[in-house]
């Protein structure tokens, strides 16, 4: 019988001159792709952001959508069925840790995939429990999902695909929201998962060191939505390495046109922001940390990091005055404040806009106005700047972020990179002295990392002060003129390490 | 990742007998109790429904103290609605206090203490008759007991994991509005704007999640099975006679003392 999902090995997948075009939109999504994988293989699918990369893996999952979503050219088999009938023979894990979080308790999550494909009841629990072995999610099923961390979640996904026993494992960037420890956590499961089920591996990821060793092939998209380049992985990444780097993907070993920390310090720096016996915490919740002295210096560029669930976010907002401190001050020195007190929560929203900006770690909690342009215009109009003012601001920002083409588009259907350009640039068109950023990193490809980061450069050498809450060990080589280190609540007054800028 | 403070909520205490019984067959006793409460406005059968209410909590093991834990809000707001229906209930007889439109009478007295205690014998059973009750096991009841379709109840129980995010996304985006230099118009303008950013976030997780089930064989032709089983047996049937017992035993006492009047009379 066909129906014994998981019984048959590692799935063979024949794409032949497959192509998809999203309804609504012009130009095809892939074209012509002809791709052969055989059963066990493990792939590493590469390509600039919009090449197409997430559509053909969710093809492959089944779940690009009937007639209504789209329409698509040639045949996409797996072991010789149609991708869109074999669902239950691929598994897929996706890029945001919390979107794909089914149920409340994790033995129910993993155990969901089973259920919908009919299996018996012992055999399920049996699954599930295999599988959380599988990905070393060391935790009673009763635990409620609420309480993982990003990796956690993404290592129960994984479980909660392959208690399915899929022949073929789809990972969609499951590491480009985590910090270094999620990031090694859920790379080791998979090479476990594979390890113990030789399903073949499709996994698509900007960052190739994470994956280089699990996988023993590259397939490259072209940004026009063709076939690249595809071999093993020594041979594509040297024969490509240019163009791949150009195409923003981290191709390990090409260096990055960056300047040094060192660039990023003003000499003698005074204090732009300080704190005396800070404690910080989000309103209602619990204080994360007392008696915090320390120093944002003034034009220059500071690293705040830490283990996840330190309290670095909530130390930025409350530096940025936008929480409230639990006890003691945050003091801005007049330069920054300019004659309205030294307390950033005690300003105005408008008064905050020339002082303090401050880049959110999800760009859809900052977005406010329906197209790029008026996104970027809102904070200067909000200034009560003139209508020639506002557009000049506007026009330069866009230009300067090269979002200018991009004017009409809804900041919601913006990619990762052109988002996140957004969002400092939406700040940056009230020239606030100081600018605070939340993982500005995450989920970069290359291209608009460099760019991020050379803009940035750029700011603090016009004089702005920057401080960057960040996991990503080249940001920290390259703007980490300062670092703040914020450890997991530790006894009062201990939980912060200062390291002042190379001399 | 943000940190997320959410408080963990402390653990439901134990009901004797309540407990036994499947969430789906507790929501069916509820409407069981109080839809015959919801026909009457008198006083008598609400007291009655309420004293044996009590009786029976108190038997299985609600104490004082949970009680006001667990359902202040109803207790709040009994008492609220009986102050409402006495200054502007629909006047009769004796006229005690009078001011512009408020007035108390006899008759809005009686309805006052009649609606207050309403409240109380609908409020405090569905309130306490789901006090431990898990939104994942009332959807495996209602999808396996009362056959409710798959669909269906597994999308409303995900979207009810996602209710937890919109909170988050709901702070955030009060705090992106001050740094944005938006904060401070009106209270009321920045809630709507706000509430139509989260609109639009809603949808967008909503279809993200969408897709990760579909990915994992949610909505496929195959007949779903079901990893935790749901069942009924003899203390569902006896919870439910004792609701319809009850809801008997007060609208026959307002039928016996005369004070039985439907709202459609």
């Amino acid at each position: 019988m066909d129906r014994s999902p998981g019984a048959a090995g590692p799935a063979r997948v024949d794409a032949t001159g497959w192509g998809w075009r999203h309804a609504g939109r012009r130009r095809a999504a892939l074209r012509g792709i002809d791709l052969r994988i055989h059963p066990g293989e493990r792939v590493l699918l590469l390509g600039p952001s919009g090449s197409g990369k997430s559509t053909l893996l969710h093809a492959l999952a089944g779940v690009l959508g009937g007639d209504d979503e789209g329409e698509h050219h040639g045949r996409l088999l797996i072991d010789g069925r149609p991708a869109s009938e074999a669902r239950g023979r691929a598994g897929l894990v996706l890029q945001d840790p919390d979107s794909q979080v089914v149920l409340a308790r994790v033995g129910d999550d993993v155990a969901f995939g089973c259920e919908n494909l009919g299996i018996p009841r012992e055999e399920i629990w049996d699954r599930v429990r295999a599988a959380i072995d599988a990905v070393g999610l060391d935790l009673p099923l009763a635990h409620p999902t609420s309480r993982l961390s990003g990796g956690q979640k993404q290592r129960m996904a994984l479980a909660g695909a392959i208690a399915m026993r899929p022949g073929l494992l789809l990972l969609d960037e499951p590491t480009a929201n985590l910090d270094p420890a999620g990031v090694a956590e859920v790379r080791d499961a998979v090479a476990r998962v594979l390890d113990r089920t030789g399903a073949t591996l499709v996994v698509v990821e900007h960052r190739v060191d994470v994956w280089l060793d699990l996988v023993d092939r590259v397939v490259v998209l072209g940004a026009d939505g063709r076939l690249l380049a595809d071999g093993p992985p020594s041979v594509v990444l040297d024969e490509r390495r240019e163009a791949l780097a150009a195409a923003g993907v981290w191709v390990p070993g090409v260096p990055l046109e960056v300047p040094d920390a060192t660039d990023a310090a003003a000499p003698d720096a005074r204090p732009a922001l300080s704190t005396e016996s800070l404690a910080i915490g989000r309103p209602r919740g619990a204080v994360l940390h007392e008696r915090l002295g320390l120093v944002v210096p003034e034009a220059s560029s500071t690293v705040l990091t830490g283990p996840n669930g330190a309290g670095k976010s909530t130390l930025a907002l409350t530096l940025g005055g936008l929480l409230a401190p639990r006890a003691g001050r945050v003091i801005a020195a007049p330069a920054l404040a300019r004659g309205i007190g030294d307390a950033p929560l005690r300003w105005r929203s408008r008064e905050l806009l020339t002082r303090i900006g401050t880049v959110f770690q999800e760009p859809e909690h900052q977005f406010v106005a329906s197209t790029v342009r008026d996104e970027v215009a809102v904070a200067p109009r909000a200034l009560g700047l003139g209508a020639a003012d506002v557009d000049a601001r506007v026009d330069e920002v866009l230009q300067r972020l090269r979002l200018d083409h991009l004017a009409a588009a809804n900041p919601f259907t913006l990619s990762g990179g052109e988002a996140r350009r957004l969002t400092v640039g939406a700040v940056l068109a009230t020239r606030p002295g100081a600018v605070i950023l939340d993982e500005p990193t995450f989920g970069q490809d290359r291209l608009g990392w460099v760019e991020l980061v050379r803009l940035l450069h750029e700011l603090v050498r016009e004089g702005t002060t920057l401080l960057s809450v960040t996991h990503d060990a080249a940001y920290i080589a390259s703007l980490g003129a300062h670092r703040i280190r914020l450890d997991a609540r530790a006894a009062a007054g201990t939980g912060v390490a200062t390291r002042g800028g190379p001399a | 990742m943000s940190a997320i403070d959410v408080a963990e909520p402390a653990p439901a205490p134990t009901l004797r007998f309540v407990d036994r019984v499947n969430p789906a067959t507790r929501l069916a006793a509820a409407m069981v109790l109080t839809t015959p409460l919801l026909v009457t406005v008198d006083w008598v059968s609400a007291a009655i429904a309420l004293a044996i209410q009590l009786v029976l909590f108190a038997l299985a093991g609600v104490t004082p103290a949970l009680l006001v834990r667990r359902t202040w809000p109803i207790l709040i707001a009994a008492p609220l609605a009986g102050i409402s229906m006495l200054l502007y209930g629909r006047p009769s007889g004796t006229v005690y206090w009078e001011f512009w439109l408020a007035k108390v009478t006899d008759g809005s007295i009686q309805l006052a203490i009649a609606v207050t205690l309403r409240v109380l014998a609908i409020g405090l059973p569905a309130a306490l008759l789901f006090l431990r009750v898990d939104p994942t096991d009332l959807a495996d009841g209602l999808a396996q007991v009362w056959r409710l379709p798959a669909r269906f109840v597994l999308g409303a129980l995900a979207a009810t994991r996602l209710v937890g995010l919109f909170v988050e996304d709901w702070r955030a985006m009060a705090l992106a509005r001050r740094a944005r230099g938006i904060g401070d118009h009106g209270a009321v303008r920045r809630a709507a704007t706000m509430a139509f950013a989260l609109l639009v976030l809603a949808i967008r997780r909503g279809s993200k999640l969408a897709t990760a089930m579909e990915a994992r064989g949610f909505g496929a032709d195959t007949p779903r099975t079901w990893a935790r089983p749901s069942t009924v047996g003899a203390p569902d049937a006896v919870l439910v006679l004792i609701a319809a017992a009850v809801a008997a035993i007060a609208i026959a006492g307002a039928v016996w003392a005369g004070t039985y009047h439907p709202v459609w009379a």
